[in-house]
């Protein structure tokens, strides 16, 4: 036996590759990009933690500017999201499309009031002046330490706001195959690794709370 | 790669599960508030980051089903961290020593 | 055996036709394939580029260019060669085409996101093409292009330093998102591969029946999913600071400009082993066909490649040995460095036991592949050098750094590709190359690419600076015969390619489905495959190396 057959050979080759090996792969695939996300917020993870540790008493100073209690809010909000993401799933195991469309409906739209929360702090950092591009922030008094902490204050949120707009594109693809009655307990695998990216944009924002809101 | 031989491809998990880890999320979110009241000196940012870890490990391990997946997506859900660690640790080498 | 309406055997290359079916396809094979050839255009565009600084090179004192534009030149000679050219390189061209065949699989696991990929690729180039251009035309023309930030070609060297990234007055917010477009491009790639390799193995192909190759290209695969987001991240930064003027990497507003290289090179380190990996894995394929023995260390050459790319991560700050970091950082990574000669060095010594007594056949291939043994040696020895913190003061920054990279990244990834291209042009068009016409190129490639990088070794050890346009006279000797080996080393490479592509158009000669008699699963199946690669899903029963007895179905051989 020389070649790495031999003599044996299997069924044509057609198929690319059955329903469980399909699942198991998308879920890997989701999994492993999930990985790359964490590594592209990693690198502001990592500036934010030298630069905290370079500036400690202006960073603190600094993120008194910012409202815990708009924050913690959008923690809530994120978390009750997440919380019907992973119903949506649950739910498209019981068989259940209608429920998978409410799911993610309350999903998206938790999503949404997160932007609007985000938004309102957005707007009210300019009218004071602690955004990039205002006359105040262009000045030469304002502090430079201040501007690294605002620069990657609004580099992460702005970063981590960005997915949660591809999270919610992704996840109302989803809530569209869900009125189709796409989905079984059988087959699922759409609500599943859309749900997975949602925890992420989710796990992100856990961090990204008492970091930027409660500690800094 | 599944151990569960049911029609399901992935596990189920039952529903009240996911409403526990939810009451427990909130609750960890209002200690991590309540507890930023309280100086703890350096260890304030080692207390608010065990406590988001907890969180994230409970999105992580039930929302994301990572309890119940195989030892490759372990794999692959921890390496990234591990990396990022790397990263962190090695600024943290160069940072504090440097000559100025 | 099907066929197709010319009377023609059916196969991936004919099953259908026209530009469209091309553009739309999610081949693997055919994907591989656009990728070679958009690269192959890069590779000529950047090469050319390298070819004009050699030229001004030739004497002290400006010739044809000025000193702004031989900037331009080394940074889109750098540019292109890596984004455009290197970092997708084997994986997307060879790794496409031969993952699902090694494996017994019918496609990648995402089809589609692999053409997405593609896509991806040449979003990256046009993007990278647009930033070449400058304002000028009519006033609110120009005005309009220098509002979108198209102030003229980069000058900032293909490394983008902060801080003047952040200050240079050219289009860099374009070129840093156009490899933020090619690294996400990479990344998607990488994964694919990933999945594919665990999840669509032919039955019995367990993880040590796989080829080598495989094992690489794994090892490959994990770096750009996982090193590539950090870069992502730094060009992201880049782009914000220059549009947003926050400050994270500039010294004047707070930054840290190190913070920067510490970003780079977790990505840029690795990253040579994006290009220099699957090498390895092809260079590991070639020998043990053509000395017609099992490939010595099997297991070993499998978990070196593993250990590469784990390792690969470690290390990434010996880049920034004169950079200021600290002294404790700079002792970890220089020792950590020397670390990874020895996963790179299991590799070489058992390519080289492999060939020990064999029956070897001067095939090109194998010309290629005993090449890369040679040039990689030297790539390596001289690695250490850069690698001792004493030594690296004295070096960094001269052209002892560019020799020692070329070195790495042209003989090695670069000859592996051509290696490669030669060893499965068989099977990928399922003609014969014009053997004579590829042997004389291999000469002048060998001579060529020698000739031109080992005088500048000495080049860099008698102190001339890398990226400087003139110098003095006494280093004028070194950079003619440094010149003269470039015009050598292109002519050869032109010479491979167009034969490559003369015989694939018009060659006569028409494969046999396992010309060099090699036993892995790709040459099992006719050449060109079949659109769906095999006939019948093959069942693995043996590993690819048990050379030594003779091969039934072989070709002239």
């Amino acid at each position: 036996m020389n070649s790495q057959t031999g003599e044996l050979a299997g069924p044509p080759h057609v198929h690319h590759m059955d329903a469980r090996t399909a699942y198991g792969a998308a879920k890997l695939g989701m999994w492993l990009f999930l990985g790359t996300e964490v590594l592209l917020f990693g690198g502001l993870f990592a500036a934010f933690a030298v630069y905290r540790w370079k500036y400690l008493g202006e960073f603190t100073h600094a993120s008194k500017h910012l409202d815990w209690r708009l924050g913690g809010l959008n923690t809530a909000v994120l978390l009750v999201s997440s919380f019907f993401a992973a119903v949506a799933v649950d739910a498209a195991q019981h068989n259940d499309n209608k429920k998978v469309v409410r799911n993610l409906a309350i999903t998206i739209g938790c999503g949404l009031l997160f932007l609007v929360i985000k938004y309102i702090e957005y707007s009210g950092k300019y009218h004071h002046g602690l955004f990039p591009g205002t006359a105040e922030w262009n000045s030469p008094e304002f502090n430079e330490s201040y501007k690294c902490f605002f620069g990657l204050y609004f580099a992460m949120t702005g970063l981590h706001a960005l997915h949660v707009i591809v999270g919610m594109i992704v996840l109302g693809w989803v809530l569209s195959l869900a009125r189709k009655n796409r989905f079984s307990r059988k087959y699922y695998t759409p609500v599943e690794v859309g749900a997975l990216y949602w925890h992420l944009v989710d796990i992100i924002w856990i961090y990204l709370f008492p970091l930027l809101y409660l500690v800094a | 790669m599944n151990d569960n031989n049911h029609d399901e491809p992935g596990h189920v998990v039952p529903y009240k599960m996911y409403v526990r880890v939810l009451v427990a999320l909130l609750i960890l979110t209002v200690t991590t508030v309540w507890v930023a009241q309280y100086d703890f000196g350096v260890m304030n940012v080692v207390v608010a980051m065990v406590i988001a870890s907890i969180k994230a490990m409970l999105v992580a391990l039930f929302f994301m089903h990572l309890k119940y997946e195989n030892p490759l997506t372990w794999g692959y859900a921890i390496f990234p961290l591990i990396l990022l660690t790397l990263l962190i640790g090695m600024l943290f080498l160069d940072n504090p020593f440097r000559v100025s | 055996m099907a066929e197709s309406a010319t009377g023609e055997k059916l196969n991936y290359l004919n099953h259908e036709r026209g530009l469209w079916s091309w553009l739309t396809t999610i081949d693997h094979k055919r994907i591989g394939l656009m990728y070679l050839f958009a690269m192959t255009i890069f590779f000529f565009v950047a090469g050319i580029l390298a070819l004009c600084m050699r030229l001004e090179l030739f004497h002290p004192g400006p010739d044809i260019m000025t000193a702004e534009t031989y900037n331009v030149f080394f940074t889109l000679h750098g540019t292109i060669m890596i984004f455009l050219f290197i970092v997708p390189g084997i994986p997307a061209t060879m790794g496409n085409f031969l993952i699902p065949l090694m494996i017994g699989a019918k496609d990648v696991a995402f089809p589609r996101l692999n053409l997405l990929s593609y896509y991806l690729y040449l979003i990256g180039a046009v993007l990278a093409l647009v930033a070449l251009v400058k304002p000028v035309g009519p006033e609110f023309f120009s005005n309009f292009l220098t509002w979108l930030g198209l102030t003229g070609p980069v000058d900032t060297g293909w490394t983008f330093y902060a801080p003047y990234s952040l200050e240079s007055g050219t289009a860099v917010v374009w070129m840093t998102f156009a490899a933020f477009i090619l690294g996400f491009s990479s990344i998607l790639t990488g994964l694919n591969f990933i999945v594919t390799i665990h999840k669509l193995r032919a039955p019995g192909m367990t993880w040590f029946r796989l080829p080598v190759f495989i094992w690489a290209s794994y090892a490959t695969a994990i770096i750009q999913t996982l090193a590539t987001p950090v870069v992502g991240i730094s060009l992201l930064l880049i782009i914000l600071e220059r549009v947003m003027g926050i400050g994270i990497f500039n010294p004047k507003l707070g930054g840290d400009p190190v913070l920067f290289e510490h970003f780079f090179w977790f990505y840029s380190h690795p990253v040579v082993y994006i290009m220099v990996l699957p090498a390895f894995g092809i260079v590991g394929e070639i020998i043990p066909v053509f000395s017609r023995k099992p490939l010595f260390g099997y297991k070993m050459v499998c978990y070196a490649s593993l250990a590469i790319a784990f390792v690969g991560f470690f290390i990434w700050a010996h880049h920034m040995f004169v950079a200021g970091i600290s002294d404790k950082s700079a002792i970890y990574f220089s020792i950590a460095t020397f670390g990874v000669a020895i996963p790179t060095a299991i590799k070489v010594f058992n390519w080289v036991s492999t060939m020990y007594k064999g029956s070897i056949r001067l095939e090109t291939p194998m010309l290629y592949a005993m090449s890369f043994v040679f040039i990689f040696l030297i790539a390596g020895t001289t690695g250490v050098y850069l690698a001792t913190l004493a030594t690296d003061v004295f070096y960094h920054d001269t052209y002892f750094v560019v020799a020692h990279f070329h070195y790495t990244i042209q003989g090695g990834a670069v000859i592996g590709l051509i290696a490669a291209l030669h060893f499965w042009y068989p099977k990928i068009t399922g003609k014969m190359y014009n053997d004579k016409v590829a042997r004389s190129a291999w000469f002048l490639v060998f001579v060529g690419f020698n000739l031109t990088f080992l005088p500048q070794f000495v080049l860099g050890m008698q102190g001339m600076p890398r990226r400087y346009f003139d110098y003095l006279p006494m280093f004028e000797p070194m950079h003619q015969l440094s010149t003269i080996g470039a015009f050598i080393n292109g002519a050869g490479y032109s010479l491979a390619l167009l034969n490559l592509f003369y015989c694939a158009f018009f060659g006569k000669e028409r494969a046999p489905s396992n010309p060099f008699e090699s036993h892995s699963l790709e040459w099992q199946t006719q050449s060109p495959p079949i659109h769906e690669n095999f006939e019948e899903t093959p069942v693995v029963t043996d590993w690819p190396y048990s050379y030594g007895v003779p091969v039934e179905g072989g070709g002239h051989h």
